[in-house]
Protein backbone atom coordinates (compact mmCIF):
# COMPACT_ATOMS: atom_id res chain seq x y z
CA UNK A 1 0.00 0.00 0.00
CA UNK A 2 2.64 2.49 1.08
CA UNK A 3 4.99 1.39 -1.67
CA UNK A 4 2.17 1.78 -4.21
CA UNK A 5 1.63 5.28 -3.00
CA UNK A 6 5.31 6.25 -3.29
CA UNK A 7 5.48 4.57 -6.67
CA UNK A 8 2.46 6.57 -7.83
CA UNK A 9 4.14 9.81 -6.86
CA UNK A 10 7.42 8.89 -8.54
CA UNK A 11 5.82 7.83 -11.80
CA UNK A 12 3.58 10.90 -11.81
CA UNK A 13 6.65 13.06 -11.36
CA UNK A 14 8.38 11.29 -14.24
CA UNK A 15 5.37 11.95 -16.44
CA UNK A 16 5.24 15.57 -15.39
CA UNK A 17 8.90 16.16 -16.24
CA UNK A 18 8.35 14.57 -19.62
CA UNK A 19 5.38 16.79 -20.49
CA UNK A 20 7.01 19.97 -19.23
CA UNK A 21 9.99 19.16 -21.46
CA UNK A 22 7.68 19.04 -24.44
CA UNK A 23 5.95 22.23 -23.32
CA UNK A 24 9.19 24.19 -23.27
CA UNK A 25 10.63 22.73 -26.46
CA UNK A 26 7.51 23.78 -28.36
CA UNK A 27 9.12 26.98 -29.62
CA UNK A 28 10.98 24.80 -32.10
CA UNK A 29 8.98 24.54 -35.25
CA UNK A 30 9.17 21.65 -37.62
CA UNK A 31 11.32 22.26 -40.65
CA UNK A 32 9.67 21.58 -43.95
CA UNK A 33 12.10 19.21 -45.57
CA UNK A 34 11.72 16.45 -48.07
CA UNK A 35 11.30 12.88 -46.87
CA UNK A 36 14.48 11.92 -48.69
CA UNK A 37 16.47 14.31 -46.49
CA UNK A 38 18.72 12.69 -43.91
CA UNK A 39 17.25 14.81 -41.14
CA UNK A 40 13.64 13.96 -41.86
CA UNK A 41 13.31 11.39 -39.09
CA UNK A 42 15.69 13.17 -36.75
CA UNK A 43 13.35 16.03 -35.86
CA UNK A 44 12.40 14.68 -32.46
CA UNK A 45 11.81 18.01 -30.70
CA UNK A 46 9.37 20.84 -31.14
CA UNK A 47 5.90 20.94 -32.59
CA UNK A 48 5.14 18.53 -35.34
CA UNK A 49 2.31 20.34 -37.13
CA UNK A 50 2.55 21.28 -40.80
CA UNK A 51 0.22 24.21 -41.42
CA UNK A 52 -0.92 22.72 -44.66
CA UNK A 53 -2.23 25.39 -46.98
CA UNK A 54 0.58 27.72 -45.89
CA UNK A 55 3.30 25.10 -45.73
CA UNK A 56 3.58 22.05 -47.87
CA UNK A 57 5.82 19.06 -47.53
CA UNK A 58 7.76 18.86 -50.79
CA UNK A 59 6.84 15.77 -52.79
CA UNK A 60 9.14 14.02 -55.25
CA UNK A 61 9.00 15.32 -58.81
CA UNK A 62 8.19 11.79 -59.90
CA UNK A 63 5.31 11.54 -57.42
CA UNK A 64 2.51 9.25 -58.47
CA UNK A 65 -0.61 11.21 -57.68
CA UNK A 66 -3.20 12.55 -60.09
CA UNK A 67 -3.35 11.38 -63.69
CA UNK A 68 -2.50 13.48 -66.67
CA UNK A 69 -2.89 12.64 -70.35
CA UNK A 70 -0.79 14.01 -73.18
CA UNK A 71 -3.59 13.77 -75.68
CA UNK A 72 -1.35 14.43 -78.69
CA UNK A 73 0.49 11.20 -77.93
CA UNK A 74 -2.65 9.16 -77.36
CA UNK A 75 -3.53 6.57 -79.96
CA UNK A 76 -6.94 5.94 -78.34
CA UNK A 77 -6.19 2.23 -77.96
CA UNK A 78 -8.60 2.05 -74.95
CA UNK A 79 -6.19 -0.20 -73.02
CA UNK A 80 -6.16 2.11 -70.00
CA UNK A 81 -9.95 2.10 -69.80
CA UNK A 82 -10.01 -1.68 -70.07
CA UNK A 83 -7.38 -2.30 -67.39
CA UNK A 84 -8.82 0.24 -64.94
CA UNK A 85 -10.11 -1.72 -61.90
CA UNK A 86 -12.66 0.95 -60.99
CA UNK A 87 -13.66 1.95 -64.52
CA UNK A 88 -12.90 5.58 -64.03
CA UNK A 89 -11.66 6.21 -67.57
CA UNK A 90 -14.28 6.83 -70.21
CA UNK A 91 -13.12 6.94 -73.83
CA UNK A 92 -15.09 7.40 -77.00
CA UNK A 93 -13.10 6.76 -80.15
CA UNK A 94 -13.90 7.79 -83.70
CA UNK A 95 -12.12 6.07 -86.49
CA UNK A 96 -10.30 8.43 -88.73
CA UNK A 97 -10.71 8.18 -92.43
CA UNK A 98 -6.94 8.10 -92.82
CA UNK A 99 -3.83 8.16 -90.64
CA UNK A 100 -4.00 11.45 -88.65
CA UNK A 101 -0.36 11.70 -87.77
CA UNK A 102 2.26 10.29 -85.51
CA UNK A 103 2.87 10.32 -81.79
CA UNK A 104 6.20 11.46 -80.45
CA UNK A 105 7.48 7.89 -80.38
CA UNK A 106 6.53 7.29 -83.97
CA UNK A 107 3.32 5.30 -83.63
CA UNK A 108 0.72 6.15 -86.26
CA UNK A 109 -2.54 7.56 -84.92
CA UNK A 110 -5.66 6.27 -86.60
CA UNK A 111 -8.38 7.17 -84.10
CA UNK A 112 -9.78 10.43 -82.80
CA UNK A 113 -10.54 10.69 -79.08
CA UNK A 114 -13.95 12.36 -79.05
CA UNK A 115 -14.09 11.86 -75.31
CA UNK A 116 -11.30 11.08 -72.84
CA UNK A 117 -12.67 11.57 -69.31
CA UNK A 118 -11.00 10.44 -66.10
CA UNK A 119 -13.15 10.56 -62.99
CA UNK A 120 -10.57 11.40 -60.30
CA UNK A 121 -13.21 10.87 -57.62
CA UNK A 122 -13.28 7.19 -58.58
CA UNK A 123 -9.57 6.78 -59.29
CA UNK A 124 -7.72 4.72 -56.72
CA UNK A 125 -4.24 5.68 -57.90
CA UNK A 126 -3.13 2.14 -58.72
CA UNK A 127 -1.24 3.31 -61.77
CA UNK A 128 -2.18 0.32 -63.95
CA UNK A 129 -3.25 2.61 -66.80
CA UNK A 130 0.21 4.16 -66.93
CA UNK A 131 1.76 0.70 -67.21
CA UNK A 132 -0.34 -0.58 -70.07
CA UNK A 133 -0.22 2.60 -72.12
CA UNK A 134 1.81 1.74 -75.25
CA UNK A 135 2.80 5.34 -75.97
CA UNK A 136 3.24 6.41 -72.33
CA UNK A 137 0.85 9.27 -72.86
CA UNK A 138 -1.07 8.71 -69.61
CA UNK A 139 1.14 9.48 -66.63
CA UNK A 140 0.87 10.20 -62.92
CA UNK A 141 1.98 13.66 -61.82
CA UNK A 142 3.12 15.14 -58.51
CA UNK A 143 -0.09 17.14 -58.29
CA UNK A 144 -2.13 15.86 -55.32
CA UNK A 145 -4.21 18.65 -53.83
CA UNK A 146 -7.21 19.56 -55.91
CA UNK A 147 -10.29 20.81 -54.12
CA UNK A 148 -13.47 21.42 -56.07
CA UNK A 149 -16.92 22.65 -55.19
CA UNK A 150 -18.79 20.37 -57.58
CA UNK A 151 -18.24 16.65 -57.84
CA UNK A 152 -18.34 16.86 -61.63
CA UNK A 153 -15.28 19.10 -61.55
CA UNK A 154 -13.32 16.03 -60.49
CA UNK A 155 -13.98 14.48 -63.92
CA UNK A 156 -10.99 15.61 -65.90
CA UNK A 157 -11.63 15.97 -69.61
CA UNK A 158 -8.55 15.51 -71.73
CA UNK A 159 -10.04 15.38 -75.21
CA UNK A 160 -9.14 18.44 -77.28
CA UNK A 161 -11.97 17.98 -79.78
CA UNK A 162 -15.03 20.15 -79.71
CA UNK A 163 -18.45 18.62 -80.22
CA UNK A 164 -18.64 20.11 -83.71
CA UNK A 165 -15.31 18.64 -84.69
CA UNK A 166 -16.39 15.27 -83.36
CA UNK A 167 -19.64 15.48 -85.28
CA UNK A 168 -17.73 16.42 -88.42
CA UNK A 169 -15.34 13.50 -88.03
CA UNK A 170 -18.25 11.18 -87.39
CA UNK A 171 -19.96 12.42 -90.52
CA UNK A 172 -16.74 11.93 -92.47
CA UNK A 173 -16.42 8.40 -91.12
CA UNK A 174 -20.02 7.62 -92.01
CA UNK A 175 -19.52 9.05 -95.42
CA UNK A 176 -16.42 6.94 -95.94
CA UNK A 177 -18.19 3.86 -94.61
CA UNK A 178 -21.16 4.54 -96.85
CA UNK A 179 -18.80 4.99 -99.82
CA UNK A 180 -17.05 1.75 -99.02
CA UNK A 181 -20.34 -0.01 -98.57
CA UNK A 182 -21.48 1.34 -101.87
CA UNK A 183 -18.22 0.31 -103.49
CA UNK A 184 -18.57 -3.12 -101.96
CA UNK A 185 -22.12 -3.47 -103.14
CA UNK A 186 -21.10 -2.28 -106.52
CA UNK A 187 -18.29 -4.83 -106.55
CA UNK A 188 -20.71 -7.56 -105.39
CA UNK A 189 -23.17 -6.56 -108.06
CA UNK A 190 -20.46 -6.62 -110.63
CA UNK A 191 -19.34 -9.99 -109.38
CA UNK A 192 -22.90 -11.26 -109.32
CA UNK A 193 -23.44 -9.82 -112.76
CA UNK A 194 -20.22 -11.44 -113.88
CA UNK A 195 -21.24 -14.87 -112.59
CA UNK B 1 -27.34 54.23 -2.08
CA UNK B 2 -23.59 54.50 -2.54
CA UNK B 3 -23.24 51.62 -0.12
CA UNK B 4 -25.26 49.31 -2.34
CA UNK B 5 -23.70 50.70 -5.49
CA UNK B 6 -20.28 49.67 -4.24
CA UNK B 7 -21.47 46.11 -3.73
CA UNK B 8 -23.00 45.98 -7.18
CA UNK B 9 -19.77 47.22 -8.74
CA UNK B 10 -17.75 44.63 -6.82
CA UNK B 11 -20.13 41.84 -7.86
CA UNK B 12 -20.12 42.87 -11.52
CA UNK B 13 -16.35 43.26 -11.44
CA UNK B 14 -15.90 39.75 -10.06
CA UNK B 15 -18.30 38.35 -12.64
CA UNK B 16 -16.46 40.13 -15.43
CA UNK B 17 -13.18 38.85 -14.07
CA UNK B 18 -14.34 35.24 -13.92
CA UNK B 19 -15.68 35.51 -17.47
CA UNK B 20 -12.42 37.02 -18.65
CA UNK B 21 -10.40 34.40 -16.81
CA UNK B 22 -12.52 31.58 -18.28
CA UNK B 23 -11.93 32.95 -21.79
CA UNK B 24 -8.19 32.99 -21.44
CA UNK B 25 -8.12 29.93 -19.19
CA UNK B 26 -9.65 27.90 -21.99
CA UNK B 27 -7.20 29.43 -24.45
CA UNK B 28 -4.27 28.63 -22.14
CA UNK B 29 -5.55 25.12 -21.63
CA UNK B 30 -5.76 24.52 -25.36
CA UNK B 31 -2.36 26.03 -26.05
CA UNK B 32 -0.64 24.16 -23.21
CA UNK B 33 -2.25 20.86 -24.15
CA UNK B 34 -1.22 21.45 -27.75
CA UNK B 35 2.39 22.19 -26.87
CA UNK B 36 2.57 19.22 -24.52
CA UNK B 37 1.35 17.03 -27.35
CA UNK B 38 3.67 18.67 -29.91
CA UNK B 39 0.83 20.41 -31.71
CA UNK B 40 0.20 24.11 -32.30
CA UNK B 41 -3.28 24.64 -30.89
CA UNK B 42 -5.49 27.48 -32.13
CA UNK B 43 -3.56 29.70 -34.55
CA UNK B 44 -6.03 31.16 -37.01
CA UNK B 45 -8.51 33.35 -35.11
CA UNK B 46 -6.70 36.51 -34.16
CA UNK B 47 -2.99 36.78 -33.47
CA UNK B 48 -1.78 33.38 -32.19
CA UNK B 49 -5.45 32.31 -32.05
CA UNK B 50 -6.09 34.65 -29.11
CA UNK B 51 -9.67 35.31 -30.19
CA UNK B 52 -10.52 31.62 -30.61
CA UNK B 53 -12.40 31.30 -27.34
CA UNK B 54 -14.24 34.56 -28.02
CA UNK B 55 -15.41 33.05 -31.29
CA UNK B 56 -16.46 29.92 -29.39
CA UNK B 57 -18.50 32.01 -26.97
CA UNK B 58 -20.26 33.74 -29.86
CA UNK B 59 -20.98 30.33 -31.33
CA UNK B 60 -22.43 29.13 -28.01
CA UNK B 61 -24.54 32.28 -27.69
CA UNK B 62 -26.23 31.85 -31.04
CA UNK B 63 -26.86 28.13 -30.57
CA UNK B 64 -30.35 26.84 -29.95
CA UNK B 65 -30.99 26.02 -26.28
CA UNK B 66 -32.34 22.49 -26.44
CA UNK B 67 -34.27 21.02 -23.52
CA UNK B 68 -34.80 17.24 -23.74
CA UNK B 69 -38.49 16.30 -23.89
CA UNK B 70 -38.22 14.00 -20.86
CA UNK B 71 -36.13 16.39 -18.78
CA UNK B 72 -37.27 17.91 -15.52
CA UNK B 73 -37.44 21.43 -16.91
CA UNK B 74 -37.08 23.37 -13.69
CA UNK B 75 -34.08 21.42 -12.40
CA UNK B 76 -32.54 21.32 -15.84
CA UNK B 77 -32.77 25.06 -16.37
CA UNK B 78 -31.68 26.03 -12.87
CA UNK B 79 -28.70 23.67 -12.60
CA UNK B 80 -26.08 25.66 -14.58
CA UNK B 81 -26.96 28.83 -12.71
CA UNK B 82 -26.61 27.09 -9.33
CA UNK B 83 -23.33 25.48 -10.32
CA UNK B 84 -21.91 28.80 -11.38
CA UNK B 85 -23.35 30.89 -8.56
CA UNK B 86 -21.96 28.48 -5.95
CA UNK B 87 -18.47 29.02 -7.30
CA UNK B 88 -18.95 32.72 -7.92
CA UNK B 89 -20.15 33.36 -4.35
CA UNK B 90 -16.93 31.81 -3.10
CA UNK B 91 -15.00 34.82 -4.45
CA UNK B 92 -16.81 37.06 -1.97
CA UNK B 93 -14.60 36.28 1.01
CA UNK B 94 -11.15 36.05 -0.57
CA UNK B 95 -8.62 38.87 -0.18
CA UNK B 96 -6.95 40.20 -3.32
CA UNK B 97 -4.60 42.53 -1.50
CA UNK B 98 -4.11 44.05 1.91
CA UNK B 99 -7.38 45.86 2.64
CA UNK B 100 -8.92 44.75 -0.65
CA UNK B 101 -11.48 42.02 -0.26
CA UNK B 102 -15.15 41.99 -1.28
CA UNK B 103 -16.48 41.02 2.15
CA UNK B 104 -14.37 40.88 5.29
CA UNK B 105 -15.98 37.91 7.02
CA UNK B 106 -14.77 36.51 10.32
CA UNK B 107 -15.87 33.09 9.16
CA UNK B 108 -14.56 33.58 5.63
CA UNK B 109 -12.87 30.20 5.22
CA UNK B 110 -15.84 28.35 6.67
CA UNK B 111 -18.19 30.27 4.40
CA UNK B 112 -16.18 29.47 1.28
CA UNK B 113 -16.02 25.80 2.16
CA UNK B 114 -19.77 25.72 2.78
CA UNK B 115 -20.74 27.58 -0.38
CA UNK B 116 -18.49 25.42 -2.55
CA UNK B 117 -20.36 22.29 -1.47
CA UNK B 118 -23.51 23.76 -3.00
CA UNK B 119 -21.91 23.06 -6.35
CA UNK B 120 -22.51 19.34 -5.75
CA UNK B 121 -26.20 20.12 -5.49
CA UNK B 122 -26.14 21.88 -8.86
CA UNK B 123 -24.33 18.96 -10.45
CA UNK B 124 -26.84 16.49 -9.01
CA UNK B 125 -29.69 18.68 -10.28
CA UNK B 126 -28.13 18.78 -13.73
CA UNK B 127 -27.66 15.02 -13.79
CA UNK B 128 -31.09 14.16 -12.47
CA UNK B 129 -32.91 16.83 -14.46
CA UNK B 130 -31.41 15.67 -17.77
CA UNK B 131 -33.18 12.30 -17.41
CA UNK B 132 -30.30 10.56 -19.10
CA UNK B 133 -28.29 7.62 -17.84
CA UNK B 134 -24.92 9.15 -18.64
CA UNK B 135 -25.83 12.38 -16.90
CA UNK B 136 -27.09 10.71 -13.75
CA UNK B 137 -24.06 8.40 -13.61
CA UNK B 138 -21.77 11.39 -13.95
CA UNK B 139 -23.68 13.31 -11.33
CA UNK B 140 -23.59 10.43 -8.84
CA UNK B 141 -19.86 9.96 -9.39
CA UNK B 142 -19.32 13.67 -8.97
CA UNK B 143 -21.28 13.80 -5.72
CA UNK B 144 -19.43 10.78 -4.32
CA UNK B 145 -16.10 12.24 -5.33
CA UNK B 146 -16.63 15.80 -4.12
CA UNK B 147 -18.05 14.74 -0.77
CA UNK B 148 -15.20 12.26 -0.21
CA UNK B 149 -12.48 14.72 -1.10
CA UNK B 150 -13.92 17.43 1.10
CA UNK B 151 -12.66 15.45 4.09
CA UNK B 152 -8.91 15.50 3.36
CA UNK B 153 -9.24 19.04 2.02
CA UNK B 154 -11.09 20.04 5.17
CA UNK B 155 -8.49 18.56 7.47
CA UNK B 156 -5.66 20.11 5.50
CA UNK B 157 -7.41 23.45 5.92
CA UNK B 158 -8.01 22.84 9.62
CA UNK B 159 -4.30 22.25 10.13
CA UNK B 160 -3.71 25.74 8.68
CA UNK B 161 -6.45 27.23 10.80
CA UNK B 162 -4.88 25.69 13.91
CA UNK B 163 -1.59 27.41 13.07
CA UNK B 164 -3.30 30.70 12.16
CA UNK B 165 -5.89 30.62 14.97
CA UNK B 166 -8.45 32.39 12.80
CA UNK B 167 -10.95 31.75 10.02
CA UNK B 168 -10.69 35.27 8.65
CA UNK B 169 -8.81 35.03 5.38
CA UNK B 170 -7.51 38.58 5.56
CA UNK B 171 -5.97 37.89 8.96
CA UNK B 172 -4.47 34.63 7.70
CA UNK B 173 -2.96 36.56 4.79
CA UNK B 174 -1.53 39.32 6.96
CA UNK B 175 0.15 36.80 9.25
CA UNK B 176 2.31 35.52 6.40
CA UNK B 177 4.37 38.63 5.71
CA UNK B 178 6.18 41.62 7.09
CA UNK B 179 2.94 43.35 8.07
CA UNK B 180 2.21 40.62 10.62
CA UNK B 181 1.57 41.77 14.17
CA UNK B 182 2.87 38.55 15.68
CA UNK B 183 6.25 36.84 15.43
CA UNK B 184 6.67 34.32 12.68
CA UNK B 185 9.50 31.82 12.67
CA UNK B 186 10.98 30.15 9.60
CA UNK B 187 10.73 26.37 10.23
CA UNK B 188 10.01 27.24 13.88
CA UNK B 189 13.59 28.27 14.66
CA UNK B 190 14.55 31.51 12.93
CA UNK B 191 12.52 34.64 13.64
CA UNK B 192 11.72 36.17 10.25
CA UNK B 193 9.11 38.75 11.31
CA UNK B 194 11.16 41.55 9.77
CA UNK B 195 12.46 39.58 6.80
CA UNK B 196 9.10 38.45 5.47
CA UNK B 197 8.98 37.23 1.91
CA UNK B 198 8.85 33.55 1.10
CA UNK B 199 10.35 32.71 4.50
CA UNK B 200 7.22 33.67 6.42
CA UNK B 201 4.71 31.86 4.21
CA UNK B 202 2.61 29.31 6.04
CA UNK B 203 4.30 26.35 4.35
CA UNK B 204 7.63 27.50 5.79
CA UNK B 205 6.39 28.74 9.14
CA UNK B 206 5.23 25.18 9.76
CA UNK B 207 6.87 22.77 7.30
CA UNK B 208 4.33 19.98 7.75
CA UNK B 209 1.95 22.33 5.94
CA UNK B 210 3.83 21.45 2.73
CA UNK B 211 2.22 18.01 3.06
CA UNK B 212 -1.08 19.67 3.91
CA UNK B 213 -0.68 21.88 0.84
CA UNK B 214 -0.12 18.86 -1.41
CA UNK B 215 -3.14 17.12 0.13
CA UNK B 216 -5.25 20.22 -0.36
CA UNK B 217 -4.03 20.66 -3.93
CA UNK B 218 -4.87 17.07 -4.87
CA UNK B 219 -8.26 17.32 -3.18
CA UNK B 220 -8.95 20.64 -4.91
CA UNK B 221 -8.30 18.99 -8.27
CA UNK B 222 -10.92 16.43 -7.34
CA UNK B 223 -13.35 19.09 -6.17
CA UNK B 224 -13.11 21.03 -9.39
CA UNK B 225 -13.63 17.78 -11.35
CA UNK B 226 -10.42 18.10 -13.29
CA UNK B 227 -8.20 15.35 -14.62
CA UNK B 228 -6.94 13.04 -13.19
CA UNK B 229 -10.14 13.21 -11.16
CA UNK B 230 -12.50 13.87 -14.06
CA UNK B 231 -14.51 10.67 -13.76
CA UNK B 232 -17.75 12.70 -13.51
CA UNK B 233 -17.24 13.89 -17.09
CA UNK B 234 -15.14 10.95 -18.33
CA UNK B 235 -15.52 11.64 -22.05
CA UNK B 236 -14.62 8.10 -23.00
CA UNK B 237 -17.27 6.47 -20.83
CA UNK B 238 -20.01 8.99 -20.09
CA UNK B 239 -20.03 11.25 -23.19
CA UNK B 240 -19.69 14.37 -21.03
CA UNK B 241 -21.15 13.28 -17.70
CA UNK B 242 -23.57 15.62 -16.01
CA UNK B 243 -23.49 18.27 -18.75
CA UNK B 244 -24.19 15.89 -21.64
CA UNK B 245 -27.57 17.43 -22.45
CA UNK B 246 -26.65 21.08 -22.10
CA UNK B 247 -26.31 23.31 -25.14
CA UNK B 248 -25.60 26.91 -25.88
CA UNK B 249 -25.39 29.34 -23.02
CA UNK B 250 -26.18 26.76 -20.33
CA UNK B 251 -23.21 24.70 -21.41
CA UNK B 252 -21.11 27.87 -21.39
CA UNK B 253 -22.15 28.46 -17.80
CA UNK B 254 -21.02 24.99 -16.75
CA UNK B 255 -17.72 25.70 -18.45
CA UNK B 256 -17.45 29.09 -16.82
CA UNK B 257 -18.06 27.44 -13.45
CA UNK B 258 -15.30 24.91 -14.06
CA UNK B 259 -12.72 27.56 -14.84
CA UNK B 260 -13.86 29.88 -12.04
CA UNK B 261 -13.56 26.89 -9.72
CA UNK B 262 -9.99 26.31 -10.88
CA UNK B 263 -9.16 29.91 -10.07
CA UNK B 264 -11.02 29.86 -6.75
CA UNK B 265 -9.43 26.69 -5.35
CA UNK B 266 -6.00 27.92 -6.41
CA UNK B 267 -6.72 31.23 -4.72
CA UNK B 268 -7.70 29.46 -1.49
CA UNK B 269 -4.48 27.44 -1.67
CA UNK B 270 -2.49 30.62 -2.21
CA UNK B 271 -4.14 32.40 0.70
CA UNK B 272 -3.77 29.49 3.10
CA UNK B 273 -0.36 28.14 2.20
CA UNK B 274 1.57 30.38 -0.17
CA UNK B 275 1.49 33.73 1.56
CA UNK B 276 -1.63 35.22 -0.09
CA UNK B 277 -0.84 38.74 -1.34
CA UNK B 278 2.54 38.85 0.38
CA UNK B 279 5.64 39.20 -1.69
CA UNK B 280 7.92 36.17 -2.15
CA UNK B 281 11.00 38.42 -1.90
CA UNK B 282 12.45 38.69 1.62
CA UNK B 283 14.35 41.59 3.20
CA UNK B 284 18.04 40.71 3.09
CA UNK B 285 20.20 43.05 5.14
CA UNK B 286 19.95 46.53 3.65
CA UNK B 287 18.16 45.29 0.51
CA UNK B 288 14.57 45.70 1.67
CA UNK B 289 12.99 43.77 -1.19
CA UNK B 290 9.95 42.86 0.88
CA UNK B 291 9.31 46.48 1.92
CA UNK B 292 9.64 47.66 -1.68
CA UNK B 293 7.27 45.07 -3.07
CA UNK B 294 4.49 45.26 -0.50
CA UNK B 295 1.33 47.30 -0.53
CA UNK B 296 -0.89 48.86 -3.17
CA UNK B 297 -1.06 47.13 -6.52
CA UNK B 298 1.75 44.73 -5.55
CA UNK B 299 -0.75 42.70 -3.53
CA UNK B 300 -3.01 42.11 -6.52
CA UNK B 301 0.01 41.32 -8.69
CA UNK B 302 1.40 38.71 -6.28
CA UNK B 303 -2.02 37.11 -5.75
CA UNK B 304 -2.68 36.84 -9.47
CA UNK B 305 0.81 35.58 -10.28
CA UNK B 306 0.73 32.90 -7.61
CA UNK B 307 -2.77 31.81 -8.54
CA UNK B 308 -1.92 31.66 -12.23
CA UNK B 309 1.12 29.51 -11.46
CA UNK B 310 -1.12 27.08 -9.56
CA UNK B 311 -3.67 27.11 -12.38
CA UNK B 312 -0.80 26.38 -14.76
CA UNK B 313 0.17 23.40 -12.63
CA UNK B 314 -3.44 22.19 -12.73
CA UNK B 315 -3.42 22.38 -16.52
CA UNK B 316 -0.01 20.71 -16.66
CA UNK B 317 -1.25 17.83 -14.47
CA UNK B 318 -4.41 17.47 -16.52
CA UNK B 319 -2.47 16.84 -19.71
CA UNK B 320 -0.04 14.45 -18.09
CA UNK B 321 -1.87 12.09 -15.79
CA UNK B 322 -4.50 9.62 -16.97
CA UNK B 323 -7.88 9.34 -15.29
CA UNK B 324 -8.31 7.42 -12.02
CA UNK B 325 -10.58 4.42 -11.79
CA UNK B 326 -13.36 4.87 -9.24
CA UNK B 327 -11.88 2.42 -6.72
CA UNK B 328 -8.41 3.94 -7.08
CA UNK B 329 -9.95 7.34 -6.53
CA UNK B 330 -11.59 6.26 -3.30
CA UNK B 331 -8.45 4.37 -2.19
CA UNK B 332 -6.36 7.48 -2.60
CA UNK B 333 -8.86 9.60 -0.73
CA UNK B 334 -9.68 7.37 2.23
CA UNK B 335 -6.51 5.32 2.69
CA UNK B 336 -3.84 7.88 1.86
CA UNK B 337 -4.96 11.47 1.92
CA UNK B 338 -7.34 11.32 4.88
CA UNK B 339 -4.88 9.65 7.31
CA UNK B 340 -2.10 11.99 6.15
CA UNK B 341 -4.38 14.98 6.70
CA UNK B 342 -5.16 13.71 10.21
CA UNK B 343 -1.43 13.47 10.93
CA UNK B 344 -0.97 17.01 9.63
CA UNK B 345 -3.69 18.23 11.94
CA UNK B 346 -2.04 16.48 14.89
CA UNK B 347 1.35 17.96 14.04
CA UNK B 348 -0.29 21.38 13.74
CA UNK B 349 -1.57 21.13 17.27
CA UNK B 350 1.83 20.11 18.61
CA UNK B 351 3.56 22.78 16.55
CA UNK B 352 1.26 25.52 17.78
CA UNK B 353 1.65 24.49 21.41
CA UNK B 354 5.39 23.84 21.63
CA UNK B 355 7.20 25.39 18.68
CA UNK B 356 5.54 28.64 17.67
Amino acid sequence: MFRNFINGFITTWKGLTLTIGHLFSSHKKRQIIQVSSDNYFKQMEGTNTIQYPKQELPVPEVGRYQLDVEIDDCIVCDLCAKVCPVDCIDIEAIKATEAIGQTSDGTTKRLYAAKFDIDMAKCMYCGLCTIVCPTECIIMTNQYDRTVFELKDLTYEFSDMTAEEAAEKRALLEKQLAERQAAKEAAMKQKGGGA
Amino acid sequence: MNFYLKYFIVAIGLFAFSGFFALFGVYAERKVSAFIQDRLGPTETGKFGLLQTLADVIKLLIKEPIIPAAADKLLFMMAPAIIFVAVYMGFAAIPWAGGLMPANLNLGLYYIFAILSVETLGILMAGWGSNNKYSILGAMRSAAQIISYEIPAGFAIISVVMIAQTLNLQTISTQQGILSAEHSKFLGIWDVSTNGGILSWNIFRAPHLIVAFIIYFIASLAESNRAPFDIPEAESELVAGFHTEFTGMRFAFVFLAEYSMMFLVSMIAVVLFLGAWNTPLPNIGVVNLADWTTGGAWGILWTVVKVLVLVGVQIWIRWTVPRFRVDQLMNLCWKVLTPLAFICMLVSGVWRLWVM
